[in-house]
């Protein structure tokens, strides 16, 4: 019974915390560009403003419209509370593996994109279009880096995939780093990072889920971009958690606990600081070279899973 | 059996060959291509270098000096000035669009693992799980060689694929004796040179280094 309470407790954290992390990553990345950056707290300032503020709605959406961002956001936080945070064993990972996790996030981002094509405008339509292009390649790419480690470990439940590389001695494998390199690239792609997207403006032609929410306004965008913040603390948790799960807390004592959340948020600082200084070296790339991006994951992913049968598995 | 770290290390070596040639299927520089030719012969020097260590074969350091000197030094150097002196800035040109190059690579991984896993079988080496992965290196820079218009980047792959073959021999037999490595690394210099001349009288004649417009004149 504590340990639901463990799960919702993890799960709540990532989903309040991720207004937090996502203008961590902006004033990073303004510090590094000679900027001040927003105040730390400007997160939930921006999600009060738009939850107080009356929604304008197009008049002729649907109810599809208006249910969309609900959905995007009960998705999302339900894929957050999969995700094993502080704690290796949670009730819900035994519950649902990874590739339940990844569908999670597929159903968010095909309601998003009904949402988009719902009001019947070309920049909703075509951000759609964009997006489902683009999630066509990322997910393979996704699934295929995460079946490395799940090969590895023998098994898609999160809990054993992170048993294994914190109990054995992983050793050198070549494998798995070929799967965190294609990970770490679809990760940029799918938050809508730099390369691929740009998150920080919704002016410009080549924008892609910016395009997508333009219609919304209101409590509606405010549950949308909460989504999304929580989106990119998940996949900065995944990433963190399944490759580098050291100083996770095995049981559910609170010293451990205490010391988990601070080794998950130490972590987690090192890698939005690489995230900013990536998102300030590249340039965004032209929208015809992302599906070549997406490609070099894939491929490191199914490298990865080569590797793995060719140099680790006989002998 | 025990796997050593050093064992684990001449895996990370070959999967950085690996992931080397797949860079050069990749590039779409020339400059570029030339730079990753000369990592993939220092991590050629290192992978043998390594070898010689865990399995503990002396001669296979001279080889490794062998290929750090002419294929991560010499080799491109000279490469770097013929396309310095022919004024090729411009960007590689592939037969086939890059993204499915790079699935056929992939597709090629998988077929030399299959196609080497009985060898691996009869392997008593301790690089015996690196000879699927050297495979496939030679592989891809024949693939490289035949999906590229331009003479000097079928050269590259012809170069690479020498590479390949020398780290296939390194994987399954712990190199060749060293008189034939001496005698094919100095037949490569040979190569290099004769190509760099061919490439100036295709030029001359042709007016472009393109080997299509050689099947034109016919």
């Amino acid at each position: 019974m504590s340990l639901w309470i463990w799960n919702l407790i993890e799960a709540l954290l990532i989903i309040g915390m991720a207004p937090f992390t996502a203008t961590l990553v902006k004033r990073l990345k303004a510090r590094l560009q000679n900027r001040r950056g927003p105040p730390l707290l400007q997160g939930y300032r921006n999600l009060a403003k738009l939850f107080i503020k009356q929604p304008v709605l197009a008049s002729q959406a649907s109810w599809l419209f208006r249910a969309a961002p609900y959905v995007i956001f009960a998705a999302t936080s339900l894929a957050a509370a999969i995700m094993p945070v502080i704690l290796v064993a949670t009730p819900l990972t035994s519950a649902a593996d990874i590739i339940a996790l990844v569908a999670l996030l597929a159903l968010a981002r095909f309601f998003t994109a009904l949402g988009a094509m719902d009001v019947g405008t070309a920049f909703g339509g075509m951000g759609a279009s964009r997006e489902m292009t683009f999630a066509a390649l990322t997910e393979p790419a996704l699934l295929m880096s995460i079946f490395v480690l799940s090969m590895v470990a023998h098994s898609t439940n999160m809990t054993a995939m992170i048993d294994i590389v914190l109990n054995t001695g992983l050793g050198l494998r070549p494998s798995l780093a070929f799967a965190l390199a294609a990970l770490g690239l679809v990760t940029i792609a799918e938050t809508g990072r730099i390369p691929v997207d740009n998150p920080a403006t919704h002016l410009e032609l080549t924008m892609v889920h910016e395009a997508m929410i333009l219609e919304y306004s209101g409590r509606y965008l405010a549950l949308i971009e909460w989504a999304n913040q929580i989106k990119l603390l998940l996949f900065a948790t995944l990433i963190l958690n399944l490759f580098f799960p050291w100083g996770m807390a095995g049981s559910p004592d609170p010293l451990y606990m205490v010391i988990a959340a601070v080794a998950w948020f130490g972590k987690l600082l090192v890698l939005f600081v690489l995230l900013a200084l990536f998102e300030t070296w590249m340039a965004k790339m032209r929208i015809f070279r992302v599906p070549e991006y997406l490609g070099l994951a894939f491929l490191l992913a199914i490298l990865g899973m080569l590797t793995h049968y060719i140099l680790e598995v006989g002998v | 059996m025990q796997v050593t770290l050093l064992q684990q290390w001449v895996g990370v070596a070959a999967a950085m060959m690996l992931l080397v040639v797949f860079a050069l299927l990749a590039q779409r520089h020339m400059h570029a291509l030339l730079r990753w030719f000369a990592l993939q012969g220092i991590v050629l020097a290192l992978t043998s270098a390594l070898v010689a260590n865990v399995a503990d074969v002396p001669e296979l350091y001279i080889s490794a000096i062998l290929a750090l000197i002419l294929k991560g030094v010499l080799l491109p150097w000279m490469l770097w000035r013929i396309v310095i002196n022919l004024g090729m800035h411009r960007e590689v040109e592939p037969l086939v669009n890059v993204s499915v190059t790079l699935l056929i690579g992939a597709a090629l991984v998988l077929f030399s693992f299959y196609v080497s896993l009985p060898i691996e079988k009869l392997s008593q080496l301790v690089t015996r799980n690196t000879i699927a992965i050297a495979l496939a290196c030679v592989l891809l820079s024949m693939l490289m060689m035949i999906t590229r218009r331009k003479a000097i980047t079928q050269v590259v792959g012809f170069l690479a694929m020498e590479n390949a073959l020398f780290f296939t021999a390194t994987s399954t037999t712990y190199g060749m004796p060293l008189l034939v490595e001496i005698g094919v690394a100095f037949d490569v210099l040979i190569a290099a040179l004769v190509f760099g001349l061919f490439f100036f009288q295709i030029r001359k004649t042709f007016d472009s280094l393109n080997l299509e417009d050689l099947e034109d004149r016919q």
